[in-house]
């Protein structure tokens, strides 16, 4: 299982590397939406269904808003060669960051027990031990977004609609137009 | 070995954030950064042979509860996807602007035009 | 107010028909998931999302107007707000007329009454809150990004302060 697992996320970081290295923008696209889909398999495995479900959905959504909105004749693309000191500068940082990284990494204990095992007083072991009873909601996680912990989805249901919010004032046409105190009141007095 | 799997895949996107000349090449690796924090959230998360955590109608509650992966990074992955939704199509909705403005979806030229 | 945008074309026969017979069955579907959420997998997130996948496939397959049609913009507007107020309406209920904390889960469960369709509380109220918004914010955001069409592959943009330019973009 664990064997499964790790060969769907190595598929998974060669399919990132296509994406990121590609010049093509619609090549591009085409394998953040391979990243996706195989992301929501392993998903799967690990055991999380509703994730897998939301997973796929937003995939579909996000690349028809990706392929839609900035893909068109003009978009393709013309080779031109990189300065060296630029990549070699990316790759330095990047590499920086992963040395800490591994660091932190490390000190993760092994793969396989959970969050809650480690520490005695875990919320989780709660949750699953009383949420059928107090909630009367067998799916446990929809329990916790929506009972337990629902002042988190309510700031999730405001940032979505703050989202929403200003992309469709990032892309109005025309904008509108509030009178200005001062200078229609000026105009008012100059008008007989 | 799988933690440092996830790792890599969270420093492809960064690499792909700093190194890329278009801005949609931008929002594109800070959309697989996203898709490797959500996959080290519930790697720390899993149980080994674990069930999801979903009461079955027959099933007792002590055995569920020692059968079940954790409950917690699901509900805040769950949401996280969500709204990396919304924020993608705000980036977008600058980056087309963008495009109208400059005409180019290529950083360094956009810096260069002033005005 | 907005100037008039260029409305989207459809597809071709077979995408229309097939579009046709398949938008009840989708439509159904999330709302399965958006009712059943607390007994099976799924919930308000991935129900919404399904919902607003049916009519993004409306919108792209049959063409812009049968699409705004069903859905306008000021229709989704109002949906999404109206979800984000039974949600917080249900929140101060929870505070102010039952037991006294936020999102207090007030309604009672009796236990023949669990992996039934009305248990849970409060929950499923909330599920349906969270399926309508999610699904009205993401038809919005796609219907305003993609009314205007960019690089001009079937038209131009309405918008364009430049002449198209000719060499495309760079590589990255």
């Amino acid at each position: 299982m664990t064997e499964v697992l790790a060969l769907l996320i190595l598929l998974t970081v060669i399919a990132a590397i296509i994406t990121v290295l590609t010049p093509n923008l619609l090549y591009s696209v085409i394998s953040l939406g391979a990243v996706g889909f195989l992301l929501a398999i392993a998903f799967m495995f690990l055991a999380a269904p509703d994730i897998a479900i939301v997973q796929i959905g937003v995939e579909v959504v996000s690349l028809v808003i990706l392929i839609r909105a900035t893909l068109g004749r003009e978009t393709q693309m013309v080779k031109v060669s990189r300065t060296v000191v630029g990549v070699a500068f990316a790759v330095a940082f990047v590499a920086v960051i992963g040395l800490f990284g591994i660091q932190v990494f490390n000190e993760f204990p092994v793969f396989g027990m959970p969050v809650m095992e480690r520490f005695s007083d875990a919320p989780s072991a709660t949750y699953l031990a009383q949420g059928l009873e107090e909630t009367g909601a067998p799916n446990i996680v929809t329990a916790v977004l929506l009972d337990f912990r629902a002042w988190d989805t309510l700031g999730e249901a405001t940032v979505l609609f703050c989202a929403a919010l200003g992309t469709v004032a990032v892309l109005r046409r025309k904008a509108r137009r509030f009178p200005e105190p001062g200078v229609d009141e000026q105009q008012e007095d100059e008008t007989p | 070995m799988i933690y440092s799997l996830c790792l890599l895949l969270i420093l492809i996107g960064l690499y792909g954030v700093v190194a890329s000349r278009q801005t949609v090449k931008i929002v594109i690796s800070l959309v697989i950064m996203q898709h490797g924090v959500h996959l080290l959230l519930l790697l720390i998360g899993y149980r080994d042979g674990g069930s999801p955590p979903i009461v079955d109608p027959g099933q007792s509650v002590t055995t569920f509860a020692g059968l079940a992966v954790d409950p917690l990074p699901q509900a805040l992955v769950l949401t996280s996807i969500v709204i990396g939704l919304g924020v993608l199509a705000l980036m977008v909705a600058l980056c087309v602007r963008l495009y109208e403005r400059y005409g180019t979806f290529d950083v360094t030229e956009i810096r260069r035009l002033r005005g | 107010m907005n100037a008039p945008d260029k409305p989207e074309p459809g597809m071709g026969m077979i995408v229309r028909t097939v579009t046709r017979w398949l938008k009840g069955p989708i439509l159904l579907f999330g709302i399965y998931i958006v009712m059943y959420g607390h007994i099976t997998p799924g919930g308000g997130f991935g129900g919404g999302v399904i919902i607003a996948c049916a009519f993004i496939l409306i919108m792209l397959a049959l063409g812009g107007q049968s699409g705004l049609g069903v859905f306008s913009k000021a229709a989704a507007s109002r949906f999404d707000s109206v979800g984000l107020l039974i949600f917080l309406v249900v929140g101060w209920l929870g505070t102010f007329w039952a037991s006294g904390y936020f999102y207090a889960n007030f309604i009672d469960t009796p236990q023949e009454a669990w992996f039934t369709l009305f248990s849970g509380g409060t929950i499923p109220v909330l599920n349906i809150a969270l399926g309508l918004k999610v699904a009205s914010a993401l038809f919005l955001v796609f219907t305003v990004l993609t009314a205007l069409q960019i690089g001009g592959s079937q038209g131009d943009s309405q918008s364009r302060a430049w002449p198209a330019p000719t060499d495309g973009g760079e590589e990255s």
